[in-house]
C-alpha cells in the first residue's frame, strides 16, 4: 500500500552563521564554524536538506576550576590548569569549537582581571585554531568589563561573546560591533524574552548574521523539559517565517548536567543510581543528545566521552537516508 | 480524527423524524460532533454508517495495553506531535530484553535484577516495566525455558520476539493463558502469528521495512479480526528511526491515516550509535511506546526513566515538591534559612545550588502552587503572610537557634511585612538568581 508521506512545508528558514575568521577574512583560526540554514524541523531530511550539521564545543577555563567534578578534572589531568593546554587537549579530544568560560576570580581569590582574561583569551587562540566562543563569570558587570577587554584585544577573530544578557546587552553587542565579533544572547527559558532581546540586540545594529541565541537548558532531571519545548517552540516560530526567532541555537548542557548531583558527585549517593562515570557521561550525552533533537545548533559539553558519544549520534543523524 | 457535525449528518437517515428527540438530523449531528449525544438514540441509523461513525470515534493511535499479574503497561491513544501542544498521556514502556541462548542462570540473575530495581526521583519510585524475550536460538525448546526462567524471575509484562510461528507458539504455551506482545508478524508469517494473537488475546507487533509495506500488513492483519497492533518500523539506526516515527505519528495525527495508526516499537541496541542510552532517549522523546533495551545497567536505566518522566510531564501542571522544611548539607541550629517556592524547577535549582557548595543551610519551601518566585509573588501566592505561615507550620523556630531567614533577591519588597509577621526574625534578602546563592552564603551569612 503506497503512503503519501505529508511534507511540512515551511515560509521561514534558520540564519546561517559563521564563528572564526581565517587569516584571509582578518582573523587567525585555522577554520571557521557555519551552523543553522535549517528548513525544517532537526534531521526531517525528506523535507529539506540540513545545509549545517550541528556542531560540538568543549568548555574550557581561564584557570583551574575549583566548583567541576572531580570526574571531569581527573580526565582533564594538568592540562586544566593552563588554558592553552587545555585548548590543544580540547581540540584532541575532537570538539569543533571552544568556549573559554572565565572565572569571576583568580586562583588568589581577587576578581579575575580584564589583563588575566585577555591573556587567556590570546594564550587560547595561539594553542589551537578552532574559533572560540568566550563566557563572562555570569555576573553582569564582571562580564562588561572582562569581555570588552577581550573583544577589542581579539578584533577580527569573529568570537562569539557571551553572556549577552537584558542586564548587559548594551556593552557587549558595542563591543562585538566594534571588534567584529557576534554574541551569544541568553534569556531564561522563554519564547518572548529570548524575541525580545533579539530584537533589543538586532536594534542595536548587529548584522543579523551575528547573533546565537541561548535560549538556556536544564539538565535531564532538572528542568530539561522546559528548555526542551522553549526550544521546539522557538524552531517551530522560525519556520513559520518569526525573522526574531530565526538564529542558531546554542545550549549548554555540558554545564547543566555537571551541576547535577547525579553526575557531579560519586559518593553518598543512592547505589541505584549505579556506576558514576558511566551515570556521569550519560546524563551529560541524554541532555546533549535531546536538545540536538529539539533544535540545537551548537552543544557546550565538558567530557571527552560525552563528545565522541553526541559526535556519533549526529554522524548518524545527519546520515539518515533521506527518503526514509 | 473527530468528524464535523455536517459529516455526521451526511451519514444520517436526514428524515427529521425526532425519534431521537433532537428536531432535526441536523441538531442531532451537531449534538454528535459535540459528543452531546450518543448514536444509538437514533433508531433508523444504517449499519454502515454505525461502523464508519464508530471508525471516526476511535482515537487517532490506537490505545494498547499490556497486563500481567497485576502490572499493566497502556501505551499509545496519544493527540500530539509537540508537548507544549498538550501533553504526552501515555509513557513509553521500557522493557530489557534477554535471548534464550543465555544461560538459565544469568536470565534469572539479570531479571531479578531489573524487576527488583526501583530508584527515587523527586518523590516517585521509578521502575522497569518488563521483559522482551527473544527466541536467537531458533529453537522452540530453548525460547519455552528461556520465557519459563523469565517468569519464574519477575511477574512483569512480557514481549516475545520470534519470527517462527512454530516457536512463538512453543513460548505462549510455557506461559499459557497470559497475553505478553508477540513480535512479530512480517510479510512472511503474518497469516499464522495473527492466529496465533487471535487465539492468545495478544497484541500483535508488525514489522514492514517501509512504511508502505507496514501499512499493507497491518490492513491484512486487521482483516482477520487482530485489532492491537504495534508497529515496527524496522530502522534500527538513530537518524532512520527520527524520521520513521516522526512520519508515522504525523499521518496518524494529521490524516488519521488508520494503516498506521497504533503505538510504535523501538529497539535500542548497545551498538547504536552514541550507545544504547542515546537510542532510547530518542524513542522516549520521539514516540516510541515500546522501548527495548539490550542490557539492564543502574546507571543506563536511571537516566532514562528520569527522562521518560520530564517529557511527560504535564507543561500546563508543572511538578510540584511537597511544601516542607528541608535539610541540606546537616544544618545546625546555627545556620541559616533559605525561603523559595514549591515549583520544582526553583525548588531543584536552590537545593542544586546549595548542595553542591557544600554549605549547611535549612531550605524552607513554601506552599506557592507550584509557581517560580516571581510568578507567584505576582499573582499573590508567595507574600510576606504565606510564607510566615510556614515557619509557623513547619515548627522552624524549633530547629534553629539562630533565626535568620533569607528571602530570594527577586522579593526583597516582602522583608519590611516579614520583619512585623515573624518578631524576633533577623530577615536578610539574598541573591535573585540561585547560582549566586554559595557566593552569597560565603561572604554574607
Amino acid at each position: 500500500m503506497p503512503v503519501d508521506i505529508p511534507k511540512d512545508k515551511w515560509p521561514g528558514a534558520v540564519r546561517t552563521i559563521t564563528l572564526g575568521a581565517t587569516p584571509a577574512e582578518g582573523g587567525t583560526r585555522a577554520r571557521t564554524v557555519t551552523v543553522g540554514g535549517e528548513k525544517a524541523l532537526p534531521y526531517m531530511h525528506f523535507e529539506a536538506e540540513m545545509p549545517y550539521r550541528p556542531v560540538i564545543a568543549l568548555e574550557i577555563k581561564d584557570r583551574r576550576p575549583d566548583d567541576w567534578s572531580p570526574l571531569l578534572l581527573e580526565e582533564w589531568g594538568e592540562a586544566a590548569s593552563d588554558p592553552a593546554s587545555w585548548a590543544k587537549a580540547a581540540e584532541a579530544a575532537g570538539a569543533d569549537l571552544l568556549v573559554l568560560a572565565l572565572s569571576l576570580t583568580g586562583a588568589d581569590g581577587q576578581p579575575t582581571t580584564p589583563a588575566a582574561a585577555v591573556a587567556a583569551a590570546k594564550a587560547v587562540l595561539a594553542a589551537s585554531g578552532l574559533p572560540l566562543i568566550v563566557f563572562g563569570p555570569g555576573q553582569a558587570e564582571a562580564d562588561n568589563t572582562l569581555l570588552l577587554a577581550v573583544a577589542e584585544a581579539t578584533k577580527g577573530e569573529r568570537l562569539a561573546l557571551g553572556i549577552c544578557e537584558d542586564k548587559n546587552y548594551r556593552t557587549i553587542v558595542a563591543a562585538a560591533l566594534a571588534n567584529d565579533h557576534l554574541v551569544t544572547a541568553r534569556t531564561p527559558m522563554d519564547v518572548n524574552l529570548a524575541k525580545q532581546l533579539n530584537i533589543l540586540i538586532s536594534d542595536m545594529g548587529l548584522p543579523l548574521d551575528r547573533i546565537l541565541m541561548d535560549p538556556t537548558t536544564g539538565a535531564l532531571g532538572y528542568g530539561i523539559e522546559y528548555g526542551y519545548s522553549v526550544m521546539e517552540r522557538l524552531r517551530l516560530a522560525a519556520l513559520q517565517g518569526d525573522a526574531m526567532t530565526q538564529f542558531p541555537m546554542i545550549v549548554t548542557p555540558g554545564f547543566e548536567a555537571w551541576k547535577a548531583k547525579e553526575a557531579k558527585v560519586g559518593q553518598g549517593v543512592p547505589a541505584e543510581w549505579g556506576n558514576w562515570r558511566e551515570r556521569a557521561i550519560t546524563w551529560e550525552t541524554l541532555t546533549a543528545v535531546t536538545l540536538l533533537e529539539s533544535g540545537a545548533d551548537i552543544v557546550v559539553l565538558r567530557h571527552p566521552e560525552s563528545v565522541r558519544r553526541v559526535r556519533a549520534a549526529i554522524d548518524d543523524l545527519m546520515t539518515a537516508p533521506v527518503t526514509a | 480524527m473527530a468528524l464535523s457535525g455536517i459529516q455526521i449528518y451526511k451519514l444520517l437517515p436526514q428524515t427529521n423524524c425526532k425519534d431521537c428527540g433532537y428536531p432535526t438530523c441536523l441538531a442531532f449531528a451537531m449534538k454528535l460532533a459535540a459528543k452531546q449525544a450518543e448514536l444509538s438514540s437514533c433508531p433508523h441509523v444504517s449499519e454502515e454508517a454505525k461502523a464508519q461513525l464508530s471508525e471516526a470515534a476511535e482515537p487517532p493511535i490506537r490505545l494498547v495495553t499490556l497486563q500481567a499479574d497485576g502490572h499493566e503497561i497502556k501505551v499509545g491513544n496519544e493527540t500530539v506531535l509537540f508537548r507544549h501542544e498538550k501533553k504526552f498521556f501515555n509513557k513509553p514502556g521500557l522493557f530489557i530484553r534477554v535471548r534464550d541462548t543465555d544461560p538459565a542462570e544469568d536470565i534469572r540473575a539479570q531479571v531479578a535484577a531489573a524487576d527488583s530495581y526501583r530508584v527515587n526521583y523527586v518523590g516517585m519510585a521509578l521502575s522497569l516495566d518488563g521483559f522482551a524475550v527473544e527466541a536467537t536460538s531458533g529453537d522452540p525448546g530453548a525460547f519455552a525455558s528461556a520465557i519459563s526462567a523469565v517468569r519464574a524471575a519477575s511477574a512483569r509484562p512480557l514481549i516475545l520476539i520470534s519470527r517462527d510461528p512454530a516457536v512463538m507458539a512453543a513460548g505462549l504455551r510455557a506461559i499459557d493463558g497470559e497475553s505478553p506482545l508477540i513480535c512479530g508478524a512480517d510479510a512472511a508469517n503474518w497469516q499464522a502469528m495473527a492466529e496465533l494473537a487471535r487465539q492468545h488475546n495478544a497484541p500483535l507487533a508488525v514489522l514492514g521495512n517501509s512504511l508502505d509495506e507496514l501499512a499493507e500488513l497491518t490492513e491484512k492483519i486487521k482483516e482477520t479480526g487482530v485489532k492491537d497492533l504495534v508497529l515496527d518500523h524496522g530502522a534500527r539506526s538513530l537518524g532512520a528511526a527520527l524520521i520513521r516515527q516522526t512520519q508515522i505519528r504525523r499521518l496518524a495525527l494529521k490524516q488519521n491515516f488508520r494503516p498506521l495508526g497504533f503505538p510504535i516499537i523501538a529497539f535500542a541496541g548497545n551498538d547504536a550509535p552514541g550507545g544504547q542510552a542515546v537510542m532510547a532517549a530518542q524513542a522516549i522523546a520521539k514516540y516510541a511506546g515500546f522501548v527495548v533495551l539490550d542490557s539492564f545497567a543502574p546507571e543506563t536505566v536511571y537516566p532514562l526513566l528520569v527522562l521518560r518522566e520530564n517529557i511527560y510531564t504535564d507543561p500546563q501542571k508543572p511538578i510540584q515538591v511537597q511544601p516542607a522544611l528541608y535539610e541540606i548539607n546537616n544544618p545546625s541550629p546555627e545556620d541559616p534559612v533559605l525561603v523559595t517556592t514549591n515549583f520544582s524547577i526553583t525548588y531543584f535549582s536552590v537545593a542544586n545550588e546549595v548542595e553542591s557548595s557544600g554549605l549547611p543551610a535549612w531550605l524552607l519551601v513554601t506552599d506557592a502552587e507550584g509557581m517560580s518566585v516571581l510568578t507567584a509573588w505576582a499573582a499573590g501566592k508567595f507574600d510576606a503572610e504565606r510564607i510566615a505561615k510556614a515557619v509557623k507550620g513547619f515548627n522552624v523556630a524549633d530547629k534553629v537557634s539562630r533565626k535568620r531567614l533569607v528571602l530570594p533577591g527577586h522579593v526583597a519588597v516582602l522583608s519590611g511585612e516579614l520583619e512585623e509577621e515573624l518578631p524576633g526574625w533577623e530577615i536578610r534578602v539574598g541573591p535573585r538568581e540561585a547560582v549566586d546563592l554559595p557566593a552569597f552564603m560565603k561572604q554574607a551569612l
